[in-house]
């Protein structure tokens, strides 16, 4: 019981990827204008996680040493090509929202890492925790990233709007540099509450 | 002539890789700490990236196009940039030794390195044509060259500065990474396609 906790929790907070080993920062960066793409982006990622730990795990003794790297980046694109096909299929909107962003997730490093660290040395059981933990966490940091952008940004959560009219949005968290200085001053703020908390 | 010239602007300066469409994030941050090794990987990825522009197009227009298998394009690239990066790795350790120990170390992070794989899907969603997917590819890795050089310039100063202990580390890189791009935001406008 307590292993299944531990794998679960590892990425959601010990060692959370956007949070504390600042991995996959491209997809963070660039989809979080809106909660909806950041959500969707997450998913889309969990899923890729989930599918090639599963499936990297049930090979591992079957992939030779040497070439395990490329292995695993054909496995993972392939989940990847699956993703894409599914959203482009039921989800149009968010697949023209977060573009080329999608094709992407294949470099993500958060993948190729947990396929690496974890699940080439691990059975299928603890591989899936531990994908949908790192996956749970990644999608977390992206919906807080987003939600900050998106209400600064636009005074909206997920187009519904919470900050009344009197509120002048402020645009610049749209752009590109807000989602540098937010995702800065976030990660600030999560170095004074491990501190207070003592996680490290 | 015109259109490229135009093209290597937009490359470098309006749609900065890393400033304004975030590509190449991790070796950003990752390499950016001494102002050597950051030319040293934007040799690299320069090189890398021209090479993945030219094979990745032809790879599209005569393979996959012909015979409707777009959809692999994603599985195909990633292996071609893989298998690009091994390659080069291979010729320039026996043809160029004084290149290889330049360049060495950096060549197996490119493979990850999204900034890449990025500009072989740009230049297909852009429709280019071969010359300018070449230069295309050239201009965005010399943009990220410099948004790295620059960071790297900065953060050596910031070495001696103080810096309050929440901030440091990653959470002022980042932020001043969103300054830096404020500036690059001036030359949104001036120029597209």
């Amino acid at each position: 019981m307590s292993l299944i906790k531990q794998d679960l929790t590892r990425g959601i907070i010990h060692e959370n990827p956007t949070f504390r080993l600042l991995l996959g920062m491209c997809p963070t960066l660039a989809v979080t204008t809106l909660v909806i793409n950041g959500l969707g982006m997450g998913l889309a990622t969990t899923f890729v996680l989930i599918c090639s730990n599963l499936v990297i795990s049930a090979v591992r003794q079957l992939i030779p040493d040497r070439i395990r790297i490329p292995c695993f980046i054909m496995i993972i694109a392939t989940f990847v090509t699956i993703a894409e096909m599914l959203l482009r299929a039921y989800q149009p909107d968010l697949y023209a929202a977060l573009g080329v962003f999608i094709p992407l997730i294949v470099v993500n490093c958060i993948i190729l890492g947990r396929a690496e660290a974890f699940a080439s040395k691990n059975p299928l059981g603890r591989s899936l925790i531990d994908g949908l933990g790192y996956g749970v966490g990644f999608t977390l940091a992206l919906l807080i990233l987003s939600a900050v952008r998106e209400l600064l940004g636009k005074g909206t959560l997920l187009g519904i709007n919470i900050m009344g009219s009197a509120f002048e949005p402020m645009s610049i968290f749209g752009l590109p540099p807000g989602a540098f200085i937010a995702l800065g001053l976030l990660l600030a703020l999560m170095n004074v509450v491990s501190r207070k908390l003592g996680i490290d | 002539m015109e259109r490229l010239i135009a093209l290597i602007f937009l490359a470098i300066f309006v749609d900065n890789f890393v400033f304004m469409r975030f590509f190449g994030i991790c070796p950003f941050i990752g390499v950016s700490r001494k102002i050597e090794t950051a030319i040293g990987m934007g040799m690299a990825v320069i090189f890398v990236m021209t090479m993945a522009s030219l094979v990745t197009w032809f790879i599209y227009h005569l393979i996959l196009e012909p015979f409707a298998l777009q959809y692999l394009q994603t599985i195909v690239f990633i292996l071609v940039i893989a298998s690009l990066v091994q390659l080069v790795e291979i010729v320039l350790r026996k043809v160029s030794p004084a290149l290889y120990q330049g360049l060495g170390i950096f060549l197996p992070l490119i493979t990850t390195n999204c900034a890449i794989l990025a500009v072989a899907l740009l230049n297909i969603l852009e429709e280019f044509t071969l010359i300018e997917s070449i230069v295309f590819g050239f201009a965005a890795a010399v943009g990220f060259t410099l948004a790295l050089v620059i960071m790297a310039g900065l953060r050596e100063r910031m070495e001696f500065t103080s810096i309050p202990k929440a901030f440091q580390g990653s959470a002022i890189t980042l932020i001043t990474a969103g300054i830096l791009s404020i500036a690059f935001m001036g030359f949104r406008g001036m120029m597209s396609l």
